[in-house]
């Protein structure tokens, strides 16, 4: 009888589960609060005096696995300059139809000129719409981010101005003595993201750690806080 | 043979078709939505209030498709199938009683009305002939197209109609056995007159000796329904029934991760429609039949005293309908709820597990009712 047993088990869990908790979002009407890391649409940065972060040198484009990027470098003009570079991204096309939002584009970008945004409603009718330029991917000088479609009800233009928490996450080498450094520059609109909330020196984890491997415990929290260049060489201490 | 009479057997054609497209209407939308609410969805919620018109909009969809015709197909039996699969299910469905007759004076005649297709003196063998003709549609769609998947649903299909139609009979047999013997007229194979027998109370039919008279009091509030005495066969008709008609867990026929969509993969548009109005209909069937064998069928409180007229006439259909829904939930519980048997598992159950047990109920039933009609042999 045990098998019956297990049939009634069955059904019992099917019952309960009538008035248990729904999991459906109801999309359009409301929108799922994104996961601070999320993946979405590429926006080119600029400096807060207008400048473009881009400074045309195709790393990102080496380093796209799925080869949807496309970067053109131009020398700077020298009575107007774009960027703050001697060289700026003259051309910056992502096809979107092949882009993996991999993010590697940005852990590529050594001025943090392109990062990922929130927003993910990218549908298009035709092929050429999900090739992104520069005129879609680029922000305005006072921070505004472009959108294709920006009078669809689904184009949330808060959701382009929330950075990835990639590049706001981790400091060089992801080590945590640098947790809490910003080591990101400004941005146009936005100022200096802050780091990303879990990665703050009140990190649960922290306290279970044991001694030996708790960097931040033995450093007196009274001290200000070192310089980047200063806690370099920690690497060395830690063996 | 007057106007009206006319007019009243075309509405009961007309009638034949639209009820059970309504209630093939409301069965979807019912197993979409438990199903959501069983896994924690929503379900269909945007064609009117609560979705419910989620199924005439799949409907029209399907009827305005293209109807994709494969090049290997033999197209005669092909395009015969989905109404060979249709029939069986709209004619079972004509025999199901649906509550008591009433009469109305109109056109200077009084005239009698019954909530019944046609009261066949026959209709359980009917339901069954018809139940068997249905697996023709499986078989004939399977072989037609000219596909391997459809083929091997369409094997399926005859292997299990064939050794869960003994079970499923063996059971109705014991029932009927069972009401032989609560009348005095014998036998009946109408549906109508078994639901006439099962009305009342049990204390009509039992009699006790004198010490346990006070036991008479309890059993006079029972309800005299077959579901009672005859729990095994019930349970053997619902385990039968539910894999004639292809249901999970036993849809092995259109075992969607091994066989594609079974026997109905090469159809598409209205022919798929036919089809898939073909299985709810059968499905409701077999629930409204469980409900006249084992349920008591409209049989419930009248409330003749206190009700006005009018209800009191439908309000046998109220609970005909009202149980009828209750078994199609248990159907549809089932399905999100178990797991699909494996093929072997599946005849395992029929021929070793069901049958014998159908078949030893049935001697069981028959030892019981021939003591109680004609006493101990010894005595």
């Amino acid at each position: 009888m045990g098998i019956l047993n297990d049939f009634a088990k069955g059904l019992k869990v099917t019952l309960r589960q009538i008035w248990g908790e729904r999991v459906t979002a109801e999309y359009p009407k409301d929108m799922r609060e994104k996961p601070q890391r999320f993946h979405g649409r590429h926006v080119l940065n600029r400096y807060p005096d207008g400048m473009e972060k881009c400074i045309g040198c195709e790393l990102c484009a080496g380093a796209c696995p799925a080869h949807c990027i496309y970067v053109r470098g131009s020398d700077n003009p020298v009575e107007a300059p774009v960027s703050p570079g001697e060289r700026f991204g003259f051309v910056y096309e992502i096809n979107m139809l092949r882009c993996i939002f991999c993010a590697l584009c940005v852990e590529a970008c050594p001025t943090e000129a392109i990062t990922m945004t929130h927003l993910f409603e990218m549908s298009t009718t035709n092929r050429e719409d999900a090739i992104y330029t520069k005129s879609e991917l680029l922000i305005e000088v006072d921070g505004t981010p472009n959108h294709m479609f920006p009078d669809d009800p689904l184009a949330d233009m808060d959701e382009l101005r929330k950075a990835d928490g990639w590049m706001r996450a981790v400091a060089p080498g992801g080590r945590a003595a640098y947790e809490g450094e910003t080591p990101w520059s400004e941005s146009a609109g936005v100022g200096v993201r802050p780091a990303e909330p879990a990665q703050e020196p009140t990190r649960p984890l922290i306290a279970v750690l044991p001694d030996f491997l708790n960097v931040r415990s033995q450093e007196d929290p009274g001290e200000p806080e070192a310089s980047i260049a200063e806690k370099a060489p920690m690497q060395e201490e830690e063996e | 043979m007057d106007f009206w009479d006319v007019l009243f057997v075309a509405a009961r054609v007309v009638l034949a078709f639209v009820i059970p497209l309504v209630a093939v209407i409301f069965l979807v939308w019912g197993e979409r939505k438990i199903n959501a609410d069983m896994t924690n969805r929503i379900g269909p919620n945007r064609a009117g209030p609560w979705g419910i018109l989620q199924t005439v909009a799949d409907g029209l969809k399907l009827f305005f498709k293209e109807q994709v015709t494969p090049r290997k197909v033999e197209f005669l039996l092909y395009a015969a199938a989905p109404i060979l699969a249709l029939i069986p299910a709209f004619m079972t469905f004509l025999v199901i009683p649906w509550g008591e007759g009433f009469t109305w004076e109109i056109g200077g005649k009084v005239r009698e009305f019954a909530f019944v297709g046609a009261d066949l003196n026959i209709g359980v063998l009917f339901f069954l002939a018809m139940s068997s003709v249905a697996v023709y549609a499986i078989v004939l769609a399977g072989w037609s197209s000219g596909s391997k998947y459809p083929l091997l649903g369409g094997i399926r299909g005859t292997a299990q109609a064939i050794s869960y139609e003994a079970a499923m009979g063996l059971a109705i047999v014991a029932v009927i056995l069972f009401a032989s013997t609560t009348s005095t007229d014998g036998g009946t194979l109408s549906f109508v007159e078994l639901v006439e027998r099962q009305r009342g109370t049990w204390d009509e039919v039992v009699s006790l000796p004198g010490g346990l008279s006070w036991f008479e009091n309890v059993l006079g509030l029972i309800p005299r329904w077959n579901i009672l005495p005859q729990f095994i066969a019930f349970v053997i008709f619902m385990i039968a029934a539910v894999a004639e008609t292809n249901r999970a867990p036993f849809d092995l026929v259109e075992a969607e991760q091994e066989l594609v969509g079974g026997f109905h993969t090469e159809y598409s548009g209205f022919r798929f429609a036919m089809f898939f109005l073909a299985e709810y209909t059968n499905m409701f069937n077999m629930s409204a039949i469980a409900v006249v064998l084992f349920f008591g069928g409209w049989d419930g409180p009248t409330f003749d005293q206190w009700l006005p007229g009018i209800i009191v006439t439908f309000l046998p259909l109220f609970w005909f309908l009202l149980k009828t829904a209750a078994v199609l939930f248990v159907y549809i519980w089932i399905r999100a709820t178990w797991p699909r048997l494996r093929y072997d598992q599946l005849m395992n159950l029929g021929w070793k597990r069901l049958i014998p047990a159908a078949l030893v109920w049935l001697i069981a039933s028959t030892v019981v009712v021939s003591v109680r009609q004609f006493g101990w042999p010894w005595a």
